[in-house]
């Protein structure tokens, strides 16, 4: 225990006094999860949209004015019927509202077969803009149409904030790469400069010289944790809305997870550099596509789905989506957690095998 | 230990799929001598100072060090041996006492120990000014030197020397060989590996490796006799030349 102690203690003092990698750990994932909560907003605002009304009635008047009043629209203005093609395709707007000349009448159910009383046109070159523009616009619509609105419900996060989105994915993100990263560019160092020979020649085992690695690493992420949910809940205002416990111990055993998988790959990786590529390269394009930070899961072919399995950050960022956003039970996101467990204990393993078995 | 010896080598086999790297070497060295391990890049040195510290496994052939066997004793066999390589072994991002602690707990010394080691060990080097300094800030010769004493921080019965002084200016070498005399005369044994032949002549024997092979060994005098050769230079370049693999 004291040997252990003593290499905890030169661990720490190492990690303190590089101020460069400790800056950079500690201000990213502080300032991804800005940046990404904040400045990258993939809300919609502004959504520029006109209106065709040949007989402006006080009901059509209505509508236009609740859209216009909404944060995430601005009205440019009423248009004829030949102008509003031309309007969208040079891009001056993105919606047209197209009333008919017998709206009231028709909203009113008096003339059942002339057809839809508001006719919606949507620039959807860009698919993303058109869903979502497309779900606002329902909404405000559905209160002021009553039967004749999509009956649209949008749950959990009904505001559709992006901040609510990406805290939990950064997170899956920042942690698993900062981690692996550090510890597996720790390890190969010793064995670049030759400190690792020396220590393997002593009675230090080498579970014990590589786990003490791990404890200021641990402790770092944890502060970082700490830091990206005061940040979420505070700054960004997500609800974090399931239980604070489950959310912190599911976050502590990824953070184990992801410095027993960096453990992992400094037994591969031969030299800085290499370990670097691995653990920076390696993980980043699974993490990014696979987990379902941004790309849904659900919605790729069989086999990516299939291959997401492997991908740990998946799984741990659809417990935090449920936990923090949905507020679900402990019970809902126990697969998630013991899927976790698992591969944690299995990295562990099979980490301290190679690093014990390439010294024989 | 009853035996006179602190090294006995015994038939040592190492083989790396087909390709032996060490080749079937016997050798005893005493308690208290300072043993010259020489032979040219490849020949088999480092594999051979791997397995004598436990740190890899002999395919056959026996070795007790320090009255340990290195195949079924290895953890304990480490508490009794210290080892410096040619790369430098202290942390140059710690400072010269946090390293010392650091090797004192590896070896589990109480805090009192270590600290009383640590300021006697300075005292020694006429360094005391210096322990709150960046090890990498310190120069070069100084380094090595310090190196050797917290390699014996434990008082080691044997220290495994490999290549300790390369790259060292030839003062800075003089006075490294003074530690290791010092040593010698506190009863420590030591195995040294080197590129220079005017080091050999420090020890009161020498091997020379080729081939995986011991091809020659015994003291200095008696090999420059044997191959009548003028100095040690001569010696290991008659012996390595009966090199055969690449």
């Amino acid at each position: 225990m004291k040997k252990f102690l003593s290499f905890v203690l030169k661990e720490t003092v190492q990690l303190l006094r590089d101020k460069r990698t400790l800056l950079v750990v500690i201000a990213m994932p502080t300032i991804l999860v800005l940046i990404f909560g904040f400045a990258i907003s993939i809300e919609l605002n502004n959504l520029d949209f006109v209106a065709v009304d040949d007989h402006p009635t006080a009901q059509t008047e209505q509508i236009v004015n609740s859209i216009a009043n909404d944060p995430y629209f601005t009205f440019k203005g009423y248009k004829s019927h030949d102008e509003v093609y031309n309007t969208l395709r040079d891009g001056k707007a993105v919606v047209a509202l197209v009333f008919d000349s017998d709206f009231d009448a028709k909203l009113a159910g008096r003339n059942p077969d002339g057809g839809a009383p508001l006719q919606v046109l949507f620039d959807a070159s860009n698919p993303n803009t058109a869903t979502q523009g497309l779900d606002y616009l329902g909404n405000i619509l559905q209160t002021r149409l009553g039967a004749y609105a999509p009956n649209i419900h949008i749950l959990y996060n009904p505001q559709l904030k992006s901040a609510y989105n990406f805290v939990p994915g950064i997170m899956g993100f920042v942690f698993i790469l900062i981690c692996a990263q550090m510890t597996a560019v720790s390890i190969v160092r010793e064995k670049e400069t030759g400190t690792m020979e020396v220590l393997l020649m002593s009675p230090a085992r080498p579970g014990m010289i590589v786990l003490a690695k791990m404890v200021p690493n641990f402790v770092l992420c944890a502060i970082n944790l700490a830091a990206i949910l005061m940040i979420s809940r505070y700054v960004l205002g997500v609800p974090l809305a399931g239980s604070l416990w489950a959310i912190n111990g599911i976050s502590l055993i990824y953070i184990v997870l992801s410095l027993a998988l960096g453990m992992f790959i400094s037994t591969i990786a031969s030299d800085q550099v290499t370990a670097i590529i691995i653990a920076g390269v390696g993980l980043l394009v699974p993490v990014l596509m696979l987990s379902g930070m941004i790309f849904p899961v659900e919605n790729m072919p069989d086999w990516l789905q299939w291959l997401s399995t492997v991908v740990p950050a998946r799984w741990y960022i659809d417990a935090m989506r449920r936990l923090m956003i949905q507020g679900v039970a402990f019970d809902t996101v126990r697969t998630d957690t013991l899927i976790l467990v698992a591969m944690t204990v299995f990295f562990i393993i099979v980490a301290l095998r190679k690093f014990s078995n390439r010294i024989q | 230990m009853a035996s006179d010896y602190s090294i006995e080598v015994d038939h040592l086999v190492k083989q790396f799929g087909t390709f032996r790297a060490v080749n079937d070497i016997s050798f005893n060295v005493r308690k208290g001598e300072i043993f010259g391990f020489l032979g040219a890049n490849g020949a088999g040195k480092t594999t051979a100072i791997k397995m004598l510290c436990g740190l890899s496994k002999p395919t056959s052939g026996r070795a007790l060090v320090a009255g340990y066997d290195v195949k079924s004793q290895a953890e304990q066999l480490k508490h009794h041996i210290g080892y410096m390589s040619q790369l430098f072994s202290l942390y140059d991002d710690l400072t010269v006492w946090e390293n010392i602690q650091l090797f004192a707990g590896i070896y589990g010394l109480d805090a009192d120990v270590t600290r009383r080691k640590g300021r006697e060990m300075l005292k020694y080097l006429n360094f005391s000014s210096q322990a709150d300094v960046l090890v990498r800030d310190i120069p070069l010769g100084w380094r090595q030197k310090l190196a050797f004493l917290v390699a014996t921080i434990q008082d080691p019965d044997i220290v495994f020397l490999d290549e300790p002084t390369s790259g060292v200016d030839p003062v800075t070498r003089r006075q490294f060989w003074e530690l290791i005399y010092d040593a010698v005369d506190r009863g420590t044994t030591i195995f040294v590996t080197t590129h220079y032949m005017d080091e050999a002549e420090y020890c009161n024997r020498v091997s020379i490796m080729v081939d995986g092979q011991i091809r020659a060994m015994g003291s200095v005098s008696d090999l420059e006799r044997q191959f009548s050769a003028p100095d040690m230079q001569g010696v290991f370049k008659t012996v390595a030349q009966t090199a055969t693999r690449q």
